[in-house]
């Protein structure tokens, strides 16, 4: 669980780039351990191949982001990682993904307690057409986290607080939560997905629905987030890329084309197709 | 308990009370099963239970005596007194009165008939006949279905099984013996009209009275609901009057069908003065009935056609009418007329508006115009479950069977044409 | 003289267009002329009604039973026209039917939406429309020969009296028939509740019946209510099963193991057999008429507005 990443080679089928790639993130292991794993993923839907090999490591306590022109198979994985792809019934993924030393595609493994891990946060704000109380409540409730009435509260506010939500919202809990604005219905929806204690939260485009000054407040809110969870985000802005995660994998065509830290891929990276998308030529 | 999850492995043991919830998936999954089963369980026992009761009514039993040669040239041609030695001749024990009448009992009243035929057929080619068959009787033929020596050995006599005496049990075991009992396709319970004898009884009166009516019921409903769906589709303003207009005929469609009888009642008996009981007022008021269902289906059809085509005729210099008639309407008229023989279908299904207008009946007569009084295959259904005797419960679910037979083709038509049909644009 | 001819050919073509556009718009109009021609024709018969009964006698009398006496000096010779019992007849009758087809119909909605395989559910559901398919007259034949005789000897077995023509034998069986109009539209409100709603439960670990039970189902309840009400319009309109099954008299009580009779079935009943046509009986089908098309409009108009309301809430 807490062995640094030192020289795993594997993690990449060209080595040059391997080395600086690994240089960089090895300077932050005495901070921080690698949550997750993903070795050789491969995703297929039916005939289609969405995702080739993809390997790549998840630092805890970190924000990851995941980028590239659409149709470059960045949501794909994200959806491997807590197998939301199993709700398509065509879709095959191949390789090995790894919460801690378990594998997520374990046959023994639970969705259920999985997904309970690992939290997600959609593209879409997505809240169900119930009191903002109650679209927090529904995970601590299903999974039966709290004892009784004043527990759940508890767990409500401080998720919602969390959120950055709470001031807003305070004595109005009982209102819809789609009457909210769409940045706030964003926010509510990271507070549900919070109030299950998850481990690991992805987060699929969260703030490609909102206006620049509702994502700014996503942004901080991922910043903050980030001292208790572990982050992976897919954008498809760079500058939200650059703004909020610490570490970086360029997408392209279902490959994996460079990862690394954030300041690193967007200074100096080194693979062609990475620069030509940082700088605008592939969009 | 996050801290005691976070080096668990990702399956329920590791986790209190996913057990309990995987349960209650298991079951919540089961109830959908079993709501589905419960639904397509009854639709099973229904066919089951009426074709197993229906399907003897597509048979029946033909009993063979063997002709007396002096008797015949006696006769005179009289067919009837023949018979009657005949059968007297040929049943031992049938001396009294009683088991005389017991005798006569166990052929059907068509049995003088099928022996009149038989002598003019005779007289024709100057043959002389040696056997003669003739049908049996109702309570003959179900109890020669039902198995004669079950009935024989039935310990509770009075249990309903027949209504024949152990004397009358007993001739037709002999005659079975004998080889003179045989059952064959019961032709005449498809051509037949009704009658008072279930033996006798068919639907051909029946089926004719569907067919003319439904023939009105296509005629009107189809031309009148294209065009109001052309006119709806293509040509209406958006305004008020055609929103009203959509509003009712949507209601149209959800009016029970009863009150559609008691307008044609109203309006084609007593106003209008047309004949009752005729198939021509059934099928004007199925037509009405139907109506809304074709607009629709017409409207959906006429939508399916991409404007792209309106355009190019449109572009070529054609009127609307011409764009419409000559290229849109074309291609949508393989979906109005799945769409029709749907309507059709369920007007064929259809019995209580045709109660309105009197097409209930007994009418031994298939009628021969539209104009004749008639019944309908739904409606000498209801005829014949009421009848107390039981051989018309066999003919019942005879008749329903055939209905049913119906309506499979005219859905299988449906189908076939929607899929032959079928684009994709 | 090319230009002659042409202008010709299209004032022809004009006048042509003009004749089908008149017959277009007449056929339209033909749906109002029959829309007219019901509530034209159940009125006026209704009026000459309320005529010879009283409408307060009509509307809340509790007795019914119309058959007018040979003799005049018979007692009761005028009938008695109290449409009470027939309402509550017709009420327990629907209600049973759709206590028994809003379960079945709703589950196999949810089944066939959320846990079928797209191969079952393309076998399924056809099949189970063909109950939507098959003719009254065998529901009313085989809720009369199959299913009455067999609930009256399973209660003789439990010790209960139940008629031979009881509500509960007709209501269950129509409950059958009305199955797939349930579950078609509860389909409809189902599949209409957004992907992203279920993810999001589904994403926060919660199964599927939990999906369905918790997020699902309360947000497609609009459109499956609305669904319940069209089917029980159906029900109230329904007429074969009624008159070969449930009871000729009509009879006061909401015991579902009794004999009751409806407002369709006694319209069958007034209006075949011998008639003279301006008899109050007679007269008074109309106005059973008209009180059922009243009763089936407003179900429907809800029941449509209800289900359409909540499709576009989701568009």
């Amino acid at each position: 669980m807490d062995a640094p990443i030192s020289t795993d080679t594997n993690l990449d089928a060209s080595p040059t780039q391997e080395a600086t790639t690994e240089m960089n993130i090895a300077t932050d292991t005495h901070t921080s351990s690698i949550k997750m794993t993903a070795k050789n993923v491969s995703v297929f839907y039916a005939d289609m191949q969405a995702l080739k090999d993809v390997s790549l490591d998840i630092i805890e306590n970190r924000v990851t982001a995941l980028i590239g022109p659409s149709g470059c198979g960045k949501t794909t994985f994200l959806r491997c990682i807590n197998r939301m792809n199993d709700l398509i019934p065509s879709c095959k993924v191949s390789g090995e993904i790894k919460l801690g030393d378990h594998d997520v595609y374990d046959p023994s493994v639970d969705v259920e307690v999985l997904r309970r891990r690992i939290g997600m946060v959609f593209q879409k704000p997505n809240p169900f057409p119930k009191s903002i109380y109650e679209n927090v409540a529904y995970g601590p409730r299903i999974h039966g986290l709290a004892e009784n009435k004043e527990a759940l509260d508890a767990i409500v506010r401080k998720s919602l607080k969390r959120a950055g939500l709470l001031d807003e919202v305070e004595g109005r809990l009982d209102a819809l939560g789609t009457s909210l604005s769409g940045g706030q219905q964003q926010r509510l929806c990271i507070a549900r997905a919070i109030a299950i204690e998850p481990e690991v939260i992805l987060m699929d485009e969260p703030c490609s629905a909102l206006d620049p000054i509702a994502t700014a407040k996503i942004e901080e809110l991922i910043d903050d987030l980030k001292k208790r969870y572990t982050i992976v985000i897919v954008t498809h802005s760079m500058q939200q890329a650059a703004r909020v995660s610490d570490y970086t994998a360029y997408f392209h065509l279902g490959e994996l084309v460079e990862k690394g830290e954030t300041n690193r891929i967007f200074t100096a990276p080194q693979h062609s197709k990475t620069e030509a998308y940082i700088t605008g030529r592939i969009g | 308990m996050t801290d005691q999850l976070k080096n668990s492995p990702l399956s329920a043991a590791s986790v209190e009370g996913l057990g309990r919830r995987y349960r209650a998936e298991k079951r919540y999954r089961f109830i959908g099963f079993a709501a589905v089963a419960a639904s397509l369980g009854f639709l099973a026992f229904l066919i089951i239970a009426i074709g197993f009761q229906g399907v003897g009514a597509f048979f029946k039993t033909d009993l063979r005596f063997d002709l007396d040669p002096a008797a015949v040239q006696d006769s005179g041609g009289d067919a009837f007194g023949l018979l009657r030695s005949t059968i007297r001749s040929n049943l031992e024990g049938a001396s009294s009165r009683r088991a005389k009448r017991q005798a006569y009992g166990l052929v059907s009243s068509e049995a003088e008939e099928q022996m009149q035929a038989l002598l003019d057929a005779a007289a024709e080619t100057n043959t002389n006949p040696q056997v003669v068959w003739v049908s049996a009787s109702a309570e003959v033929d179900l109890a020669v279905k039902a198995g004669i020596d079950a009935l024989i050995n039935a310990q509770d006599k009075d249990a309903g099984l027949t209504r024949l005496s152990d004397q009358q049990l007993r001739w037709i075991k002999t005659l079975e013996q004998n080889g003179a009992v045989r059952t064959r396709f019961n032709l005449g319970f498809l051509i037949n009209g009704d009658s008072r004898d279930a033996e006798r009884a068919g639907l051909g009166g029946a089926i004719m009275g569907s067919l003319f009516t439904l023939l009105i019921c296509l005629v009107l409903s189809f031309f009148v609901g294209v065009m109001a769906a052309i006119y709806l589709e293509e040509f209406a303003p958006k305004n008020k009057w055609t929103s009203f207009l959509e509003i009712n005929i949507n209601n149209l469609a959800s009016v029970p069908s009863i009150i559609f009888g008691l307008l044609g009642l109203a309006v084609f008996l007593n106003a209008f003065g047309l004949a009752r009981s005729s198939s021509l007022v059934g099928g004007m008021v199925l037509a009405l009935m139907t109506l809304p269902t074709i607009i629709i289906a017409s409207r959906v059809s006429l939508q399916a056609v991409p404007p792209s085509i309106r355009e190019a005729a449109l572009g070529l210099g054609a009127t609307r009418i011409q764009a419409i008639f000559h290229h849109v309407v074309p291609l949508a008229l393989p979906g109005m007329l799945t769409g029709a023989i749907l309507g059709m279908a369920r007007a064929l299904g259809e019995t209580a508006p045709l109660l309105m207008i009197g097409m209930v009946a007994f009418i031994a007569d298939p009628p021969s115009s539209v104009m004749d009084p008639a019944t309908a295959l739904p409606v000498q259904v209801f005829l014949w479950s009421d009848s107390p005797e039981r051989a018309f419960a066999e003919k019942t679910s005879g008749a329903i069977l055939v209905l049913i037979l119906f309506l499979i083709l005219m859905n299988s038509v449906a189908i076939l044409l929607r899929k032959k049909f079928e684009k994709k644009w | 003289m090319v230009d002659i001819t042409g202008a010709l050919a299209q004032k022809k073509n004009r006048i042509n267009e003009q004749a089908i556009n008149i017959l277009l718009v007449a056929c339209a109009a033909a749906a109002i002329f029959v829309t007219i021609g019901i509530v034209a024709s159940l009125l006026f018969e209704t009026i000459r009604f309320f005529k010879e009964v009283p409408i307060l006698d009509f509307l809340f009398g509790t007795n019914w039973s119309p058959q007018t006496a040979m003799r005049s000096d018979q007692v009761g010779s005028s009938g008695a026209f109290g449409i009470i019992p027939l309402i509550t007849g017709t009420a327990l009758i629907s209600v049973i039917a759709l206590s028994i087809a809003a379960p079945l119909g709703v589950y196999s909605a949810v089944y066939l939406a959320e846990y079928a395989k797209p191969a079952s559910r393309a076998i399924l559901k056809p099949m189970l429309e063909i109950l939507a398919g098959i003719p009254t007259v065998v529901y009313g034949f085989f809720a009369a020969i199959v299913v009455a005789p067999a609930l009256r000897d399973f209660g003789a077995l439990a010790g209960l009296d139940i008629a031979s023509a009881s509500a509960l034998a007709a209501g269950s069986v129509m409950g059958v028939m009305i199955i797939p109009l349930v579950s078609s539209i509860s389909d409809d409100a189902i599949t209409a509740v957004p992907q992203a709603l279920k993810e999001a439960s589904i994403g926060l670990g919660a199964t599927r019946s939990e999906t369905i039970r918790r997020v699902v189902l309360p947000a497609a309840l609009p459109g499956i209510a609305g669904g319940i009400l069209l089917a029980a319009s159906r029900a109230v309109g329904e007429t074969m099963i009624v008159v070969m099954a449930a009871g000729l008299t009509a009879n006061l009580t909401v015991n579902p193991l009794e004999a009751v009779t409806t407002v369709t079935v006694q319209i069958v009943m007034l209006l075949t057999g011998d008639q003279e046509f301006d008899s109050a009986k007679t007269l008074a089908a109309f106005a059973l008429g008209l009180t059922l098309l009243a009763v089936t409009l407003i179900f429907n108009s809800i029941g449509s507005w209800i289900v359409a309301r909540n499709r576009e809430a989701y568009d």
